[in-house]
């Protein structure tokens, strides 16, 4: 077996980021496999969407060091539309509101577009309208915000299931969801939290990004990492979670911050 | 000093170039045509061009342009040009009475001068409908676009010779909106007055498309005036769309006066042009009457578009909204000066403008100043103006969906001017207008061959 040909979907190797020269992100380091999910928990202000941010492409800070590897491939060499259209998704913490872009004009965009880069055929406006029915049923969206603009004026739950909404059409192979059960009533969070589990199989894998154990009650992890003041200071199985929720940060940042 | 000296240099050359014409420009003029012209001519030489430092003007120094070498025409040319040629279109016709100005002159290939219809509708030429309707053009001819310290309102009353002239009798309504086409085609550099004058009687109602066309690659220098009054519980709705080539200049003048509960709106939608002046005054004299005006201007290069506008509330219970907006790239540059106008006696106005602007390069410059003057109390007034980039976070929302950045950027440029479109008052011409206007964002607009707007049979 040769072992430099682990085949990691997702491989992050010391990766360091700066935002404006202060830096944010000080060496992570996480595997990622197919049929795998993994919970990311830390303290507001560790990284945790910079983490993110970076993963999808954001390009607001440098990274300095390291590198993120997704199926083999340097990441950090794809603009984000193409990141995308290889199969990875983020689910916004906060997702943005574009007045006068309509969901289905998105929508249709954003499908055909992942179709003409594997060559298919723009989606028939039949099959299109149908897959949204499918689709939207998975995450009780309410049909009426399809015919809305994107995000414009839809609640907090109604934000983040359409977050999830647009994970299921996207063939999504990697889902990074940010924070998506912060401001979620439990009848929300159930609804995210079953269109994960549905969307879940051995060919995918999921990032879930919280500060709260709440919602991997729903979404049993295989692993849990914390991050904190931009390192994985601690990983474990889902224990850790019940741990954190139990005992809070304290301890952990205390560990850290006597190590320092 | 210097200013000066060339001021009254130019201005004398228009005030030569009417005497030494006067006798063409004028022929089968009646009297108060005559007259007209000669208070205009006086009222010109007393203003002269605006200063470079004047204040309305400040962006837009135009006397240098009216100085450059161009032609006149004060007859009628009868060029022949292939309609079809010109005008090919992929898009369905949109089904309207098209009138064609070409150079200044209503074109006639065939059919008449001036329609008079059975019920009293009349369209079709102005110089026309002066020779058969004198006392009824001189009613209106004049009394709204003021030649008090407006020199290109002056100037356009002392030269123009021709345009479109609509009358609608009261309680009538047209059954198809009216298509003005300015066209200019010429072997030379050329300078072209037009003007048009569209009458709305009590409870009548009218629909106006016009559109600004170059279709040679010359200089051309327009100064147009269109005079609009709307009777009691009339409506009239005027949309402008200019696509000049970036060598020309364009300064248009609209006056629209709207009596008691008449319904108005304005729009400008401005596709491509070099150097653009839109004046643009609006005074609501009746009780009850509300206006909408839109801007929408699209540069790139070295364009230049000032947009110019006034709206008076002059009366009582008004109400006026204005939504203009821009999309800047490359070195181009806007100007939006509103101001907003109310009167004394004007209690309850309600007055509201919005100017938002996108800077798509950091060459490109946006000024945009409201004014607001406001003489009554009881009113409710608002304005705001932005001049920003495309929202960042929407772009990456975009592309983190796998849509390109470029496309991307067209989607949020296309939603930002669908704001305006949206607000046209007739369905029939969003559709159309958000295609243009998709197609001049996207680079695929360049002249009246790739128009939507259908033109000629
Ligand atoms: N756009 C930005 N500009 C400057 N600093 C930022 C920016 N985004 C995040 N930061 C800083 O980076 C750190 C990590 O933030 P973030 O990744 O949002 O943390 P978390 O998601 O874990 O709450 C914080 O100190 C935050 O202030
Ligand atoms: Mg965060």
């Amino acid at each position: 077996m040769n072992t430099n040909e682990v085949s990691y979907m997702l491989e992050i190797k010391d990766l360091k980021v700066n935002i404006e020269d202060k830096e944010i992100l000080k060496g992570i380091n996480l595997h990622v496999n197919a049929g795998e999910v993994h919970a990311i928990m830390g303290p507001n202000g560790s990284g945790k969407s910079t983490l993110a941010s970076a993963l999808a492409g954001r390009d607001y800070f440098d990274i300095t060091h390291g590198k993120i590897l997704y199926e083999g491939k340097d990441l950090t060499e794809l603009a984000p539309e193409d990141r995308a259209r290889e199969g990875i998704f983020l689910g916004f913490q906060y997702p943005v509101e574009i007045p006068g872009v309509s969901m289905v004009n998105f929508l249709r965009t954003a499908i055909n577009s992942m179709r003409k880069y594997r060559n298919q055929e723009p989606l028939p406006a039949g099959e299109f309208l149908k897959l949204m029915r499918e689709k939207k049923k998975i995450v009780e969206i309410d049909s009426d915000l399809t015919n809305r603009s994107v995000n414009e004026g839809f609640s907090g739950g109604e934000k983040k299931k359409n977050e999830i909404f647009q994970m299921a059409l996207l063939d999504t192979r990697l889902a990074i969801l940010d924070e998506t059960d912060s401001g979620l009533d439990i009848d929300a969070l159930r609804i995210v939290a079953n269109g994960v589990n549905y969307l879940r199989s051995p060919e995918n894998a999921t990032i879930i990004i919280t500060h709260y154990q709440r919602l991997l009650d729903y979404i049993v992890p295989d692993f849990v990492h914390v991050l904190y003041k931009g390192r994985i200071v601690k990983s474990g199985d889902k224990s850790l979670a019940k741990e954190l929720e139990e005992h809070g940060y304290d301890w952990i940042k205390q560990e850290v911050d006597m190590d320092a | 000093m210097k200013d000066t000296l060339e001021a009254l240099s130019t201005a004398d050359k228009y005030i030569d170039l009417f005497r030494q014409n006067k006798k063409q420009i004028s022929n089968g003029d009646p009297q108060f045509m005559k007259e007209l012209r000669e208070e205009a001519i006086h009222s010109f030489e007393r203003t002269g061009f605006p200063l470079r430092k004047h204040e309305l003007y400040k962006f837009t120094h135009l006397e240098p342009v009216f100085d450059g070498e161009l032609s006149f025409q004060f007859t009628p040319r009868n060029i022949q040009f292939e309609d079809s040629d010109l005008f090919s279109c992929d898009v369905p016709m949109l089904d309207s009475n098209v009138l064609t100005v070409l150079n200044g002159f209503y074109y006639h290939p065939s059919g008449s001068l001036l329609n008079e219809l059975d019920n009293g509708i009349i369209y079709g030429s102005l110089k026309e409908a002066i020779h058969r309707h004198p006392d009824l053009v001189a009613r209106y001819l004049g009394k709204n676009a003021s030649m008090q310290n407006e020199t290109f309102v002056s100037l356009n009353t002392a030269f123009s010779q021709d345009g479109i002239f609509i009358y609608v009798p009261e309680g009538l309504q047209m059954e198809k909106p009216i298509q003005i086409i300015h066209l200019l085609l010429s072997d030379k550099n050329q300078m072209v007055h037009h003007r048009n004058l569209f009458v709305v009687e009590k409870n009548a109602k009218a629909e106006v498309i016009i559109c600004d066309h170059t279709l040679s690659p010359q200089m051309f220098l327009t100064n147009s005036v269109t005079e609009a009054y709307t009777s009691e519980n009339s409506d009239l709705d005027i949309l402008r769309l200019q696509n000049e080539h970036n060598n020309s200049c364009q300064v248009t003048n609209t006056w629209i006066s709207q009596d008691r509960a008449s319904r108005c709106q304005h729009g400008t939608i401005t596709l491509h042009g070099g150097m653009v002046r839109n004046n643009l005054h609006v005074r609501m004299d009746g009780e009850g009457a509300s206006t909408s005006t839109l801007g929408l201007i699209l540069t790139d290069k070295i364009q230049h578009v000032d947009s110019f506008t006034v709206i008076d509330h002059a009366s009582p219970n008004c109400t006026s909204n204005q939504y203009y907006k821009g999309v800047l790239d490359d070195m181009s540059t806007g100007v939006f000066n509103g101001k907003i106008h109310v009167h004394p006696n004007a209690q309850k106005t309600e007055a509201f403008q919005t100017n938002n602007n996108i800077l798509l390069s950091n060459t490109a410059k946006m000024h945009t100043k409201p004014q607001l003057e406001i003489y009554a109390d009881d009113v409710k007034c608002s304005h705001g103006a932005t001049i920003g980039q495309l929202d960042e976070d929407a772009l990456f929302y975009l592309q983190s969906r796998g849509i390109p950045r470029d496309e991307s950027r067209l989607m949020l440029m296309d939603a930002f001017a669908n704001d305006v479109i949206s607000r046209i008052r007739q369905p029939a011409l969003q559709d159309r207008i958000s295609e243009l206007v998709g197609k001049r964002l996207r680079g695929e607009l360049s002249r009246c061959n790739n128009c939507v707007m259908h033109c000629q049979d």
